[in-house]
């Protein structure tokens, strides 16, 4: 099958095109930076229609990762690249006779905040949806779940927090604030929230890829399908990074007191470094996430190989490898 | 908004479907047309119709529930009364025979034929049953909720109507204002939600459209003259005749219709079956939803000619011996019956004697055969002969257990419909607080409002008759004792049942003549006599268990020279803590007991071994049942040794003529499997015996529920037999966590944690959405001296020694300093409020 990668060159694109390509695929992959994948690659901005057009011609399915994934900068920026970027992707498909398309969402979209214990994939709302990304990937999510008919079928994948060893994003952060102090617990630390094994979320979108067609206009929340304690994760993903688990404790009220005028100060003076604390983190730190995932593994004929005990001790061997080539 | 005065849809509702409603003319006597609106699911040609009729000032869509849980082939039809809901409005007011006839005329239109189910609430009752009485041909059964067809005698109405009736308040409550039909939501149990109340309101928002609702509450006949009284009594004397089954739907926290209209309703249609809804008041189809399922599965079982269950037969003699044939037999002998240490000691000859002319005076002083008798009185020489005389009196024990609080015995012994109370001092003040009808009897002296003394009915009894011995299949007991969740119910034993119970446990344990029990548990202290044999009540508040020390308990053993002892794990726990405070003569005591019984909770074998040094020639066992059915299987010590760890408590093989399957559980953990014998397979442990109680008491959709399988009782457990035939509980049916891979039992996970070091005890229980929840355990450390409830989440160290030794996927460990258990045996958890506390605490922050 020849299959488009949008968004290769983070954890999870990255990972997805190594598995297509693993099961003898024919990837291509769109990202603006070399991804350095063994496979035909085009660099662009998924908002460059043109590129777009390039990269998704001839393919017999899209999966569609690329997006902006951060906490700070202006609104404009969130919908020229999530917004305008997936309508380019579906306007493409639609061009090149491309029959399906798989839009890789986040349980975000449909979080406003509230505990959210063992539910379903709610609808996309942008309206209560927490920050920008979350906004934004919900205003996309909405639209690509509409384009999806007779002739382009759409599925949207929603992976909960993904990590796994290479993770710039979620591990790396946790690791480096609690290297150096600088992460509390939230709250009691108690909350459970679900989390993906990068591997895992994978082979949830490579089925994705399979499935799209007989399963299609939904979406699917993909999870490890083991939730734990914010302060469980957070704390052995620190064991696997060999720095001390954070024991100071913040309340929650005063972690999102900080994180809104954290949020006033960044706005009012334009910085784009990621903030130290936002509403959303200490919503997200400290309140109940967690899906129910029949559905998802039932329509995609997937779970999880990938345990969090065995994904932890890969995160573990990961950490020790990188400090001992480093030594 | 609809025009005052024409017939109309009702808008959009929840729950309920457009595609019910519609509207038809129909020319009343006079050949005025009047427009009705009409809920029916449309069935045709259908197997039977239920007709239900709603009262005031609701309307159709108090039915939709009904509506939406019809049996197969049932058309429902529910009307909205002329005047009423989005039916024409009249300009005069209606009597109650107009509205009979009303209805007849619009069934006819309908084209309802039969059979019919008459289904009725409130004042809609009445109307429902002059439809039936005038259909009888097409009659097939009549359901009725919160209603009344009559004032019983000396009643003035029902009070809250009554005021609503009064002059000058009628009219600005039920027709100037939305008051009345405000209030009549208003009074739902739990509450209503504002949409649902916002629905019944709807058809009346206006002056004019709530004519009727005033008109309504005026046509009640208070008052012997009224327009509708002749009416009004000729159908509450009608339905005395009815012999068509009856189903009786009641919530008794009713402010408006009380417990005495279910007694004339009772008395009226005396083949009703009753479902009491604890909790519900007056809007039953609101307050307790499942109504709907209990009248579809009664209408089905209408025709379905459910046949009795067939019991196994029992004893040989099970028919022959009675509860008190031992009592007769041994009325010569003069050895001691019932000790109470540091009291009375009566003999078998004087507890027979006094049996015998205590019935005769009960009977003298009107308890007649079927009538219930509640026993207030503490376990004593007074109870014992209190019970055997009411039984050969032909009366019915009703007993609750004081572990439920004097707001649960309320509860229970006012839905017991007692006939008569035999208290103590305290016990009669109890039931003058809990405003329980009925003869009053006094065990020891005289108290106020008391008609008898025991004393009196002794003397009165002895130139009295002794009453006829009562049928075998007749009633015996009505037991009340506290459930782990809910409201107690009652249980009812016929004399036939009781009978093979005591067989049962006499050939079980081998019991003679030669043996005496020491009973610290009260159920069983009055069994003695059945038993044949003598027993000793020891000198501690029966009601704490935690109280009996292992002195008191040897003085008792000393006081009847005990052979076995019957003591529940509580008490044992605090008798083996107190062993060292014993004396030479105590240890002799204790050491001719050569057998030790214990129930009411799982029995650790440890605590069993903790027990050899104190009763040292016994043997110990436990026996599993339950107030429904007991004993059903039993281990002794030796045996739960030999059959090692396993997935839950071994509580041994079924006792001869007990046969014991499981209905294995479906992936959402609903026991719905057919029943089946074979090893391995989890389910809810069903079984079959004699001694299996008759019934629920005044519970009929849980008594269906639970006897599903003909002949066979669903326990509420959990467990498996294992391929030595021996079973194992795993948990109660409600704790069964219903992860997303299958259902998963509580007990096995929390004794392989208990194992752990550092581990005092564990509960495993489930959190989040049925079907989709994780499993959670919360521990009590064994040094843990923090204050507090509110669980917290267990160290990495004690969280990775639970996951490994879970054997399941464990979400989270959390810590606790004591688990919530019961009151009343102090050992049994309360999973159900260790889940709620733990949800709460995984859900984190309130944003």
């Amino acid at each position: 099958m020849r299959v488009l990668v949008t968004g290769a060159s983070g954890m999870l694109g990255r990972a997805t095109a190594r598995a297509l390509l693993e099961r003898g695929d024919d990837v291509t992959v769109l990202q603006r930076r070399p991804s350095g994948l063994p496979c035909r690659e085009v660099l662009g901005d998924v908002a460059d229609r043109d590129a777009v057009d390039r990269a998704v011609r001839g393919q017999d399915a899209v999966l569609h990762l690329a997006a902006k994934v951060d906490v700070t900068g202006p609104w404009a920026e969130y919908v020229t690249a999530n917004v305008e970027g997936t309508r380019s992707v579906v306007g493409a498909c639609r061009a090149a006779g491309v029959g399906r398309l798989v839009y890789v969402s986040s349980p975000s979209v449909a979080h406003a905040g509230t505990a959210l214990t063992g539910v379903g994939a709610g609808p996309a709302d942008p309206d209560g949806a927490r920050g920008r990304y979350s906004r934004s990937k919900a205003i996309a999510e909405r639209e690509v779940l509409a384009a999806d008919g007779p002739a382009l079928a759409v599925l949207a994948v929603r992976p909960h927090l993904v990590w796994g060893p290479g993770d710039t994003q979620l591990v790396a952060r946790i690791v480096e604030r609690a290297r150096t102090g600088r992460l509390p617990v939230i709250g009691s630390g108690a909350a459970l929230i679900d989390t993906t094994y990068v591997d895992n979320a994978a082979a949830a979108l490579v089925a994705a890829v399979d499935a799209c067609g007989s399963v299609h206009g939904e979406a699917l929340v993909v999870s490890n399908g083991e939730p734990r304690p914010v302060a469980e994760v957070i704390g052995r993903l620190c064991r696997a990074a060999g720095v001390p688990a954070p024991r100071r404790r913040v309340p929650f009220r005063a972690a999102w007191a900080a994180g809104a005028a954290v949020e006033g100060i960044w706005a009012v003076t334009g910085r784009r470094d990621v903030p130290p604390i936002t509403r959303f983190l200490a919503e997200q730190l400290a309140t109940a996430h967690w899906f129910d995932q029949r559905r998802t593994r039932t329509a995609l004929g997937w779970e999880p190989h990938v345990t969090l005990e065995e994904g932890f001790a890969r995160l573990a061997s990961s950490y020790s490898a990188a400090s001992d080539s480093a030594a | 908004m609809t025009a005052p005065d024409v017939a109309g849809s009702p808008p959009a509702l929840p729950g309920l479907d457009p595609a019910w409603s519609r509207t038809l003319a129909v020319a009343d006597a006079t050949g005025t047309k009047h427009t009705w609106h009409v809920l029916d699911n449309g069935v045709t040609d259908p197997v039977g119709t239920l007709l239900c009729v709603h009262g005031n000032p609701t309307w159709s869509y108090l039915w939709r529930r009904l509506l939406a849980a019809a049996p197969p082939g049932w058309r429902v039809v529910a009307p909205d009364q002329l005047g009423m809901g989005w039916s024409d409005r009249l300009t005069a007011p209606r009597t109650l025979r107009q509205r009979v006839a009303d209805l007849g005329d619009l069934t006819a239109a309908l084209g309802v034929t039969g059979p019919v189910v008459t289904v009725g609430h409130d004042w809609g009752g009445v109307i429902s049953l002059g439809w039936a009485l005038e259909h009888r041909a097409d009659l097939r059964g009549v359901v009725l909720c919160n209603t009344a067809v009559a004032m019983p005698e000396g009643d003035w109405g029902p009070v809250l109507i009554r005021a609503a009736d009064a002059p000058g308040v009628r009219a600005a409550v039920t027709v100037g204002t939305p008051v009345f039909v405000r209030a009549t939501t208003a009074l739902s149990r739990p509450a209503l939600p504002a949409e649902v109340r916002r629905a019944f309101a709807s058809p009346y928002r206006s002056r004019a459209r709530r004519r009727s609702v005033g008109d309504f509450v005026a046509d009640i006949p208070f008052s012997p003259g009224h327009p509708s009284r002749a009416a009004q009594e000729a159908i509450a004397e009608g339905i005395r005749d009815l012999d068509v089954p009856a189903l009786l739907l009641w919530g008794p926290r009713d402010p408006v219709f009380g417990e005495r209209y279910l007694t004339d309703l009772r008395g009226r249609l005396p083949q009703a079956r009753l479902h009491r809804y604890e909790g519900a008041s007056h809007l039953l189809p609101e307050d307790a939803p499942q109504y709907a399922q209990a009248v579809a599965q009664w209408v089905t079982d209408l025709d379905a000619g459910r046949a009795a269950p067939d019991r196994p037969a029992g004893p040989a003699d099970g028919a022959a011996r009675r509860l008190w044939s031992a009592l007769e037999e041994r009325a010569g002998d003069d050895a001691a019956a019932v000790v109470e240490v540091g009291g009375t000691t009566v003999t078998w000859s004087g507890l027979a004697a006094r049996v015998r002319h205590l019935a005769a005076g009960l009977a003298a002083a009107g308890v007649r055969p079927g009538h219930r008798v509640a026993l207030l009185v503490e376990p004593s020489a007074d109870l014992t002969a209190s019970v055997y005389a009411v039984w050969r009196a032909g009366g019915v024990v009703v007993v609750a257990d004081k572990g439920l609080g004097f707001a649960g015995m309320r509860r229970a012994l006012r839905s017991a419909g007692v006939d008569a109370v035999i208290g103590s001092g305290k016990g009669l003040a109890a039931a003058r607080l809990m405003g329980l009808p009925g003869l009053r009897i006094a065990a020891g002296r005289g108290s106020r409002g008391a008609a008898h003394t025991l004393d009196d009915l002794e003397v009165l009894g002895r130139s009295a008759p002794v009453p006829a011995e009562v049928p075998v299949d007749d009633d015996c007991a009505v037991l009340f004792t506290s459930g782990a969740t809910g409201p107690a119910k009652g249980v009812v034993y016929t004399h036939r049942q009781a009978a093979a119970q005591t067989a049962l446990v006499r050939s079980a344990y081998a019991l003679t003549p030669a043996d005496r029990l020491v009973a610290a548990f009260a159920p069983f202290a009055i069994l003695g006599p059945a038993l044949g044999i003598g027993s000793a009540v020891p000198d501690v508040d029966v009601t704490a268990p935690g109280s009996l020390t292992a002195a008191a308990l040897a003085d008792a053993a000393a006081a009847v020279g005990a052979t076995v002892v019957f003591a529940s794990p509580a008490a044992l726990r605090r008798v083996a803590a107190t062993a060292a405070d014993l004396s030479a003569a105590q240890r002799q005591a204790l050491a001719g007991v050569r057998l030790l019984m214990s129930a009411g909770a799982p029995v650790p074998a440890s605590l069993l071994r903790s027990l050899r040094d104190v009763l040292p020639a016994a043997d110990a066992h436990t026996p599993y049942g339950m107030t429904e059915v007991l004993p059903v299987a039993d281990v002794s010590l030796a045996g739960i040794e030999a059959a090692g760890e396993g997935e839950g408590v071994c509580v041994g093989t079924p006792l001869p003529g007990v046969s014991v399957r499981v209905s294995p559980l479906s992936a959402d953990g609903r026991a719905d499997g057919p029943l089946t014998d074979s090893p391995g397979t989890t389910g809810e442990v069903c079984v079959r015996a004699a001694h299996v109680k008759d019934r629920y008491d005044a519970l009929w959709a849980l008594e269906r529920a639970t006897s599903r399988d003909a002949g066979w009782h669903r326990t509420g457990d959990v467990g498996h037999l294992d391929a030595e035939g021996r079973l194992w509980i795993e948990g109660r049916l409600q704790h069964v966590v219903t992860t997303a891979v299958g259902p998963v039992t509580p007990v096995g996970i929390e004794q392989r944690v208990e194992r752990l070091e550092g581990v005092t005890s564990a509960a495993a229980v489930g959190v989040g959405p049925a079907g989709a929840q994780v499993v959670v355990v919360v521990v009590v450390p064994s040094h843990d001296r923090r204050r507090g409830r509110r669980p917290r989440l267990a160290g990495p160290d004690l969280t990775d020694a639970v996951r490994s030794a879970a054997g399941v996927d464990v979400a989270a460990v959390l810590t606790v300093p004591a688990l919530p258990v019961d009151i009343r045996h102090q050992s049994k958890v309360d999973r159900a409020e260790v889940a709620r506390r733990a949800a709460r605490v995984l859900a984190g922050a309130r944003s």
